[in-house]
């Protein structure tokens, strides 16, 4: 396992992966460094969600652990938070609690 | 590591069967909601003794009810059971009563119509355990090796630290297991959705391969049909988005052995090894959700022998079981801090790179050892001792999932 950068905050897991694992919370202004790109945040992002690696296009599988974890719903700019909003799964739906505490798809 | 090529001495509860525990516990055991109450009152009774609450609800009846009920009150960990009828229901309490009866273990069936009433019962059970416990403190102890044991692993409350730190270390932990010839069993065939191919190609014959890639296969159709994957909303706020991921994080806990063979609730394994269980049901769907909340699948971990549970958590689950411990292993190190009364190791500082993955495995393979040897677990020493069981319905096992 690889630490991107020097504030240790994102973690790649496998080599194939074009996701990083957020390992300490990210704050909106922080800025990393993801493969040789200058990065800032502009969001806060919590501990083990995900962010892209490098740019995920529409429709592109997403990979975790090295392994295809759906696909990509609309393009994913580098660091982009990737969560419900932009990656779907490629067998069952995820249903969830919206922000007003409904379930949705 | 502390377990070198010696062996650590434990002592376990030798029971007629040849089979060892860890713990020696009565069960009280309702045989339908009807008689929960006063099962329920028997055992409070003797809190803080080995008096532990189980039982069905169900009024009509449920082969695949009356196996578990049959295992696990003739589990290793279990001294003695007290079973508590209504007198009306469907389950079948002389057969259960003959079972345990066979096994050497002294069992007392109280039927609350016959016996006059809840007020009576109540009095007739108490009475029964005070001198069952008596009985079973005489149990005779012998030399338990670690290749005896059988270990059960269980992620809930899961978020996306789970399949990055606790998960892995379980990994490393069952293959330390494996390797001392102890029995290791994962579970969730909802959670390997995604990880088919992966998984079959570990299993020890292409047959079972195959055997594992259609429970995977079985339980992606199952919760299509649900509507549902095995997914809860905390799941997707702690960061997991879709059930290939989760089941990513899930599949992590199987480690790196070979896969010795596919089980179903009840099959105990006769010899180490790793082992899935398939705890989703044969056939159409029908009951509802394969199972209903974690402690569903513990109780089916426990009906298949495990002497111990090791339980990942990302968000903080705070539950534990009947009959046998569950070791709780936090992976988020926020949640750790918060919640640190009810973990048993903290895995989140994998994530704060001040552990590897290696030495949090060795940890809970030394957690593992210490709970055999009689020390508590957090969840156990808190009192927790949820159980639940519900309706489904599986055909036996073919010869290919157990391949000699």
């Amino acid at each position: 396992m690889q630490v991107e950068g020097k504030s240790q905050k994102l973690l790649r897991i496998h080599r194939a992966d074009n996701v990083l694992i957020v390992v300490r919370s990210v704050k909106p202004g922080d800025r990393e460094v993801i493969d040789g790109h200058d990065v800032v945040f502009t969001q806060a992002i919590a501990i083990g969600h995900k962010v892209a690696a490098r740019d995920i296009h529409a429709g592109e599988k997403v990979y975790k652990c090295g392994v295809p974890i759906g696909s990509a719903k609309e393009k994913v700019p580098a660091g982009g938070h990737i969560h419900l909003h932009n990656l779907k799964s490629d067998y069952i739906a995820t249903y969830t609690l919206d922000k007003d505490h409904v379930f949705v798809k | 590591m502390s377990s070198s090529s010696e062996a650590p001495a434990l002592q376990g509860f030798l029971r007629a069967d040849g089979r060892k525990g860890i713990r020696n516990c009565i069960v009280v055991a309702y045989l339908v909601e009807c008689a929960h109450h006063v099962a329920r009152e028997i055992a409070g009774s003797f809190r803080g003794q080995p008096v532990h609450l189980i039982g069905f609800g169900g009024c009509y009846p449920n082969a695949y009810a009356d196996r578990m009920m049959n295992k696990l009150c003739t589990h290793p960990n279990v001294g003695g059971a007290l079973l508590l009828s209504l007198g009306c229901e469907s389950f079948n309490r002389h057969r259960l009563a003959e079972n345990i009866a066979k096994t050497g273990r002294p069992v007392a069936t109280v039927v609350i119509q016959q016996t006059g009433g809840t007020k009576k019962s109540i009095s007739a059970g108490k009475a029964w355990i005070e001198q069952a416990l008596q009985e079973i403190a005489e149990v005779p102890r012998a030399p338990l090796r670690v290749n005896e044991l059988v270990v059960g692993t269980v992620c809930g409350g899961s978020d996306a630290t789970s399949g990055v730190s606790a998960n892995p270390a379980v990994g490393r932990a069952f293959d330390m297991l494996v390797k001392q010839g102890a029995a290791a069993i994962f579970e969730e065939t909802g959670e390997m959705i995604g990880l088919e191919d992966v998984m079959s190609a570990r299993a020890v014959t292409p047959e079972l391969g195959q055997q594992l890639k259609s429970s995977v296969e079985k339980a992606a159709y199952y919760y299509k049909e649900m509507g549902h994957a095995s997914f809860a909303p905390g799941n997707a706020e702690g960061g997991l988005t879709t059930i290939e991921e989760k089941s990513i994080g899930a599949y992590c806990k199987s480690g790196d052995s070979p896969i010795s063979g596919l089980i179903k609730p009840g099959d105990v394994p006769h010899k180490g090894g790793l082992y899935l269980l398939d705890v989703v049901p044969d056939g159409e769907p029908r009951f509802g959700f394969p199972n209903i909340n974690d402690n569903a699948e513990i109780a089916e971990l426990i009906a298949c022998g495990s002497h111990v549970i090791l339980f990942t958590t990302g968000r903080g689950s705070v539950v534990g079981s009947a009959i046998s411990p569950v070791i709780k292993i936090c992976a988020n190190p926020e949640t750790y801090e918060r919640m640190s009364d009810d973990m048993d190791i903290n895995a989140g500082k994998i994530l704060q790179l001040e552990a590897s993955v290696d030495e949090v495995g060795e940890e809970i393979y030394d957690k593992v050892l210490d709970v055999a040897s009689g020390m508590q677990s957090c969840s156990e020493s808190l009192g927790h001792q949820e159980f639940v069981l519900t309706y489904k319905a599986f055909e036996p096992i073919g010869p290919a999932c157990l391949p000699v």
